[in-house]
């Protein structure tokens, strides 16, 4: 293992982690619901109670970029991949985070700071994967 | 005022995501390169968001309500299963090959870029695929 102290934002990323915590916190201290982005995407599919909130925090999150370019940032994330990749991801990672009960904010924020244990497994296992996925494809098929 | 508290939780959620950099799929991978060039910026986002978001949900548990419902909605099951762990690495292997869970997904999507709409496009379908799976294994 190298660590790419060029890469390392470690001021951003805490405050940025400080900022989904808030979010996270006022989703339970004021409505009483989990902050899990594939839970909540996931239950608007069927005809459930609980859509109007559902459907409001899905729209916040879809326009805060826009009020981050208010804020004179801009949004840095561009997607590298190529069509047929990203459609077989999103299909994985829509059917994974459904059958896993949760995602990255579920199980890894939520889960985690109210010590599920449940969460705990959950996230172990989905950074194991994560790691091994871009292991494989970086270091076993890209050099072939 | 649920709609309201959960829209402002969602846009503050999806700036926190941008701000630590959770939005940008490249960042991501590097995170999880840990045989490569490793950045680990991404575990202080995870140790961010627990440090603040643990002491709110242990003060919880001194209420009996949240402030705008009358109970709190706490995940019902705790059994450790297949479904848990088989779900989990399927999760993590699509997060690998691009670089996208679904929170910084929608947020990419608000930023205009096609690609973002055809992962969550395919997202969605991967959701409703499991939906009508699991509806239809119950009958």
């Amino acid at each position: 293992m190298i660590i790419d102290w060029q890469a390392f934002t470690p001021w951003s990323a805490l405050a940025g982690g400080a900022l989904i915590g808030l979010a996270a916190s006022a989703l339970w201290l004021l409505n009483g619901q989990i902050a899990g982005i594939s839970g909540i995407l996931g239950s608007l599919i069927r005809a459930r109670p609980g859509r109007a909130w559902r459907t409001a925090f899905i729209i916040g999150l879809v326009v805060s970029p826009w009020l981050y370019g208010v804020l004179g940032m801009s949004v840095p994330g561009h997607i590298d991949a190529g069509h047929g990749l990203i459609v077989l991801a999103g299909l994985i990672v829509g059917i994974g985070t459904r059958y896993g009960s949760g995602c990255t904010s579920g199980h890894g924020v939520c889960g985690l700071s109210r010590l599920s244990p449940r969460s705990a497994i959950a996230t172990l296992a989905f950074m194991a994967a994560g790691f091994a996925t871009v292991a494989v494809i970086r270091h076993l098929v890209a050099p072939l | 005022m649920t709609t309201l508290a959960a829209f402002l939780a969602g846009l503050v959620f999806g700036l926190g995501l941008l701000v630590a950099g959770m939005a940008d799929p490249a960042k991501v991978l590097a995170f999880l390169d840990v045989f490569g060039r490793w950045d680990p910026s991404l575990m202080l986002v995870m140790g961010g968001a627990i440090a603040v978001a643990m002491p709110a949900f242990a003060w919880s548990k001194r209420r009996r309500a949240p402030v705008l419902d009358a109970a709190f909605h706490l995940p019902t099951s705790r059994r450790i299963d297949r479904p848990l762990v088989i779900g989990s690495l399927l999760f993590g292997i699509g997060w690998g090959l691009v670089g996208l869970c679904p929170g910084p997904a929608l947020v990419l999507l608000g930023s205009g870029q096609l690609k973002a709409a055809l992962f969550v496009t395919a997202m969605v379908a991967g959701m409703a695929l499991y939906e009508w799976w699991s509806a239809s294994r119950a009958n």
